[in-house]
């Protein structure tokens, strides 16, 4: 009985964290999209990282978890911001005269494209989510990380390597390009 | 310890791309175009991540670090993008940057 009662305020905990961090995530989502200062926006961000780390926590996902706050809190969000500090204030030009076709418009596709997300994931695997197994305590730990992705998926290691490299020259072209143009 | 079955996950993930979604169709900065779609991507992985720990197979963790590296890069390609159009003195409006020419 002492077990049970152990496991089911787990369970509650577990519940409650889960729900806290997915407030916070889709409260940081929409803050991204309707903050109209794009600082605000990347600082909403961090937020929307930081709670999908809480969740990739809950996943037994610690690698990844980890790799998310030091990739994206740590480089992506702060190259976003030494971006808009350098681009500076920017206003989008106002809407001329209330929302426009296009906000319906969009609003409207992104709503289908909820809706179809939903229902293909919920023909395509009825039942099938409902229930949880346990997985191996070294399941996510940085050594297992490292086995699968050395031994088992050393070519997409190496692909990711391949694109990373390209996207530096790319920039750097980018980059020393408008230079000689200014 | 269960806690929420992977259906929370995954619907959690639809929304979170919904918005996304939302983001670069409505907003017309192309700094906050490419935040949105950075939400778009999240949303993705925690949906590979889920399905990851529900069928017990390390290829959606290693396909999520692979969407990482893309974000990296086309973060760091659209964020050259925005240099060079803020050194021309271009509008980073997407809508005004409707071609490719110079």
């Amino acid at each position: 009985v002492n077990a049970l009662v152990v496991a089911s305020a787990g369970n509650v905990l577990v519940w409650m964290v889960w729900v806290v961090a997915a407030f916070s995530c889709l409260a940081s989502g929409v803050a991204v999209v309707t903050f109209s200062n794009p600082f605000y926006s990347a600082l909403a961000l961090i937020g929307n990282l930081g709670s999908l780390a809480i969740m990739y926590l809950l996943l037994s996902a610690e690698f990844v978890a980890a790799a998310q706050v030091l990739v994206y809190a740590g480089a992506v969000v702060v190259m976003f911001l030494f971006v808009i500090a350098y681009v500076g204030p920017r206003r989008e030009t106002p809407w001329s005269g209330g929302p426009s076709w296009q906000t319906f418009g969009a609003i409207a596709a992104a709503g289908a494209l909820l809706v179809e997300i939903v229902v293909a994931v919920g023909m395509q695997a009825s039942g099938g989510l409902s229930h949880s197994g346990s997985v191996g305590s070294d399941f996510g730990t940085p050594a297992w990380i490292g086995r699968v992705f050395l031994v088992d998926h050393l070519l997409a290691f190496e692909i990711t390597s391949v694109v990373l490299l390209v996207a530096a020259v790319g920039g750097v072209i980018l980059g020393s390009h408008a230079r000689r143009a200014a | 310890v269960d806690g929420p079955s992977v259906a929370w996950y995954v619907a959690l993930a639809a929304c979170l791309f919904g918005i996304g979604a939302l983001g670069v169709l409505i907003r017309r900065n192309t700094l906050v175009v490419l935040l949105s779609l950075e939400l778009m991507l999240n949303a993705g992985n925690l949906a590979l991540i889920a399905l990851s720990r529900h069928w017990h197979n390390g290829a959606g963790q290693i396909f999520a670090l692979a969407v990482m590296a893309v974000a990296a890069s086309e973060v760091c390609v659209g964020l050259g993008l925005v240099v060079a159009l803020n050194r021309r003195n271009l509008s980073l409006d997407v809508d005004t940057l409707s071609e490719l020419r110079g």
